[in-house]
């Protein structure tokens, strides 16, 4: 059982004076706190959320509303700026960096009196799949200490299930907000690409990384997407969708068609996922969902598109760690170019550095049209594929991995069968197209993440949709 | 099999401005060829009368009004985190 209510429900508790900001910010790091072990957390804003949760209170005292968060304290992944503590990456190469602004998911979220008590550990960079390869060390999955809680937003969704927070904050390139939602039990959306925005978030691929919640439930996630949705004139990707509304109780599972991927029925998806992918497609059937077959033959080749965009992208966007203006510095250098090479050589981890230099050679000249160029015009091809699929149907249906929560360090010194762990979460990615992880399984042995996609901008469809079926499978 | 060996581990090690020890050029040798073996499959898809994609959702040449934004912040508050300073200038190794 949660400690923590519904959101809503939580923050009308706060705002009609039932109970204090403050007691459940003290709740929240308590938890923190008695849980480390976990390693879940990088750092605590235990001043600044004290501070905030007692002015909240104050204003609910003089009879003021502080806003549909009411003293709802969350955990931000620590790649979002934020005031109060240090905002690192989890990298070596910003360690000790303090913001001097907030990003703008964290401004729109205090303004709505939510606070953030901590940041979430994530692979460096957020580059991986199971959160092994944060420069501080590895977070675990809450249901076995042995295993993995999926990356790279695997702090974040790790401290919803340890129930440090009601919710917290993920970024998703490439999966990493479902996947860790997946291997957590947790409730994950990646949004559509745009629809939050980025501006005070350290950049990983430009053209696929979002914002998301990571929650207990649909409701919850509906709750803070409907604040942090939305164009911000301090990122210009973002879009605005009108009439985005979630509203559940007028939406009908009846007559939905959801698209079940041809090219995935040989794939490499294990036993286990896959009963429990069949179990819930006959519940939908049960609801009057009707079931039908897609194809998407390029599928196959979206993993390969995929790690040819993001270490490109990385290559660029991690180019500004130079060590003149902010973060890790190597004093000892002698000159400008040593200064530049010492610092990125000391401060950068391993992965860091192999998607730099990838990023490196599919964007040089004489291999950009290979292999840059190519995986851009694949991805036109992909989101002709899945418009087409969305013609057919209003929602596809797969697996949010391949397999259930695997052991730390299993494939730790195997890249390859790392990567392969984001099989099913690309293609969302690189379509921009908006998807959730749905957990199934819950209370069964581990947890098994179920992906729904939807087409773009339907988010608000996609919630609707969820939410009818969560309790369910 | 990608035509990649440790003379390009290096090379791309400067171009990416980044050093390597020995021990680090052999693993991102492995490493890389089995990533580009891998991400090499889409060079047999015949996508030339294709266009690539870089923006998924539309936009292009997105403008705004060439306004300051006011971020409440001083240029006191960004130099706190620069690493060497000197009357509130940024200070660098020396150029020539």
């Amino acid at each position: 059982m949660s400690q923590w209510i519904d959101i809503d429900k939580l923050a009308l508790d706060v705002s009609s004076g039932k109970i204090s900001a403050l007691s459940l910010v003290e709740k929240s790091l308590k938890t923190i706190k008695e849980k480390t072990d976990f390693n879940a957390v990088i750092s605590t804003i235990e001043d600044r959320a004290i501070k905030r949760a007692k002015n909240i209170d104050a204003m609910i005292a003089k009879g003021e509303n502080p806003g549909k968060l009411a003293g709802v304290p969350f955990i931000a992944k620590d790649n979002m700026l934020t005031f109060g503590s240090e905002t690192t990456a989890a990298s070596n190469i910003l360690k000790g960096f303090v913001a001097p602004y907030q990003a703008t998911v964290i401004e729109k979220l205090e303004a709505e009196g939510a606070i953030c008590v901590a940041k979430a550990n994530l692979d460096a960079f957020a580059h991986g799949s199971s959160t092994e390869n944060s420069d501080f060390m590895v977070t675990k999955n809450p249901h076995n200490k042995k295993l993995v809680p999926g990356g790279s937003s695997g702090g974040s969704a790790a401290a919803v299930i340890l129930d440090m927070v009601p919710f917290a904050l993920g970024s998703d390139t490439g999966g990493s907000i479902r996947l860790p939602a997946a291997f957590c039990g947790a409730v994950g959306l990646k949004p559509t690409y745009g629809l939050v925005s980025r501006n005070g978030v350290i950049a990983m691929a430009s053209s696929t990384d979002v914002i998301g919640p990571i929650t207990k439930n649909i409701r919850d996630t509906a709750v803070i997407l409907e604040i942090i949705a939305g164009k911000d004139p301090l990122d210009s990707t973002t879009i605005e969708i009108d009439s985005y509304k979630f509203k559940p109780t007028d939406y009908n599972l009846n007559g939905k068609t959801v698209g079940v991927i041809k090219e995935l029925k040989n794939s490499s998806i294990t036993s286990v996922v896959r009963e429990k992918f069949n179990q819930t497609l006959e519940i939908l059937k049960t609801n009057g969902v009707n079931i039908v077959e897609i194809s998407l033959p390029l599928i196959e080749h979206s993993l390969a598109c995929y790690y040819i965009i993001c270490p490109a992208e990385v290559s660029s966007n991690l180019s500004r760690y130079d060590g003149i203006r902010y973060g890790f510095s190597d004093s000892k250098a002698t000159s400008l170019d040593e200064l530049y090479n010492q610092t990125r050589s000391i401060g950068f981890g391993k992965e860091a550095k192999r998607r730099i230099m990838l990023g490196t050679y599919v964007l040089s000249s004489g291999y950009y049209d290979a292999y840059y160029n190519q995986a851009q015009k694949l991805r036109t091809k992909l989101i002709e594929e899945y418009d087409d699929a969305f013609k057919k149907c209003d929602f596809i249906l797969t697996p949010t991995s391949p397999d259930v929560a695997f052991e730390i360090g299993q494939n730790v010194h195997d890249t390859m069968k790392m990567y392969l762990t984001d099989v099913l979460t690309v293609g969302a990615s690189l379509v921009g197209i908006p998807a959730i992880s749905i957990p199934a399984n819950v209370g069964n042995n581990l947890p098994i993440g179920i992906q729904i996609m939807a087409d773009q901008k339907k988010d608000a469809e996609l919630l609707n949709f969820s939410s009818k079926i969560e309790a369910k499978i | 099999m990608t035509q990649f060996s440790i003379d390009d581990v290096f090379k791309l090690a400067k171009l990416s401005n980044i050093s390597i020890s020995k021990t680090e050029s052999e693993e991102l040798l492995k490493d890389m060829k089995v990533i580009l073996d891998y991400v090499g499959q889409l060079q047999k898809l015949d996508l030339k009368n294709t266009k690539p994609t870089y923006q998924v959702t539309g936009l292009s040449n997105v403008m705004r009004p060439d306004e300051a934004f006011d971020y409440k912040i001083t240029s006191e508050d960004l130099l706190k985190n620069v690493p060497d300073t000197q009357d509130h200038y940024i200070k660098v190794k020396r150029v020539i």
